[in-house]
């Protein structure tokens, strides 16, 4: 199993920050631009799901799409409440990512940027703090036992 | 078990086919006092619950009827005389009132919408994707359903929708495929790309999802 790599965006779509661990092939777009597509693609993936679903969602889960799947890769989707958007890619065989995203959030977000009073919530996340906790979790969780295929 | 509908896209984009197996149709009617607990707005031609979510009606839901009569627009269609819902809703004198709310249904032209809108999705997601070679979205998990698309080699999508429990759902839309072939590929008035009008083809799908539904997808 293979975690490939993590964006983070704001409630306004700007990504906050990215990362790689195992990424195989590039998009052969700046980041920029990927994130741009990426944030686009979620964006209509909410509306999407949120239109052709045939009952409502349970209170309380407010977040409506999970992941997706293709043949090759798994797709991760966790949005907050306050609009964060965590999304991590995986191999297809993971499970339990999101009990990960939602680690991430709390005890890695929370806890070096939300906490930091130095980190401008509305910026680009620049905190080698940050980066280092985000990489150490990741890594230790059970997700990433890396195989490069 | 349950499979919500079934839809089929051409392989430019286009909905050629779509059946609903078993939509749930969700809707409340009660009588209200004045103060209205809902916040009602009106949005996209709709009379639609922006706040207030309690008793069975959620953010999203439609009014649907007023004291029995039909909501249309904003318009209350009475026999005499059609009044404007808001206006009426912000007259304590006609309180207490009976208004029927519900999830709104897909419309033919939202349904086209939607299947040329998961088009790009899944080209995108097979572009953005970290790993070589890969296909585009084949499951996409969602809090209340679950959705699988099998496209085949000459690019027409095969898309299930199905509650999130439901296994099997692969070799469905195999079984889906094949009747596809045979009831809509070989009937000579079929022309490709154009939405599929057979009734053979219709009569056998809603057959294979019953028995689907009742003895499960091993059994097909």
């Amino acid at each position: 199993m293979t975690v490939h790599n993590f964006y983070m965006f704001d409630r306004y779509g700007q990504l906050l920050f990215y990362a790689e661990w195992n990424r195989l092939r590039q998009s052969g777009i700046t980041r920029e631009e990927e994130a741009k597509l990426m944030y686009g693609m979620l964006f209509s993936i909410k509306s999407f799901v949120s239109r052709i679903s045939p009952l409502d969602s349970s209170p309380g889960l407010r977040e409506g799409f999970h992941c997706y799947r293709t043949s090759k890769y798994a797709l991760h989707y966790l949005e907050t409440p306050t609009g964060l958007k965590l999304v991590l890619n995986t191999d297809t065989a993971a499970v339990n990512v999101h009990e990960l995203l939602q680690q991430i959030y709390s005890q890695v977000y929370v806890e070096y940027v939300v906490k930091n009073p130095l980190c401008n919530l509305s910026e680009p996340i620049k905190s080698d703090l940050f980066e280092a906790q985000l990489d150490l979790c990741v890594k230790q969780s059970h997700v990433f036992t890396s195989k490069p295929t | 078990m349950v499979i919500y509908s079934v839809y089929i896209v051409s392989k430019s984009g286009g909905l050629i086919f779509n059946y609903d197996h078993n939509i749930p149709k969700i809707e409340t009617e009660k009588t209200y006092s004045f103060p209205l607990e809902h916040k009602l707005v009106y949005q996209n031609k709709q009379v639609v619950v922006a706040f207030g979510q309690r008793n069975g009606v959620n953010v999203g839901h439609l009014l649907l009827a007023v004291n029995g009569f039909p909501v249309n627009g904003r318009t209350i269609e009475e026999d005499k005389n059609p009044r404007d819902v808001f206006e009426v809703l912000e007259n304590p004198e006609n309180y207490p009132i009976n208004l029927k709310f519900g999830r709104s249904k897909m419309s033919t032209n939202e349904k086209i919408f939607l299947a040329s809108m998961f088009y790009p999705l899944f080209a995108i997601a097979s572009q953005l994707s970290p790993q070589p070679r890969t296909s585009g979205i084949q499951i996409l998990e969602a809090d209340t359903f679950h959705l699988h698309c099998f496209q085949t080699l000459t690019g027409v999508k095969f898309m299930l929708i199905v509650e999130p429990s439901q296994t099997g759902a692969d070799l469905l839309l195999h079984r889906i495929y094949e009747l596809y072939a045979d009831y809509a590929l070989k009937n000579p008035f079929y022309s490709l790309e154009m939405p599929i009008r057979c009734d053979l083809f219709e009569s056998n799908l809603q057959n294979l999802l019953d028995q689907s539904e009742k003895a499960g997808i091993s059994s097909v």
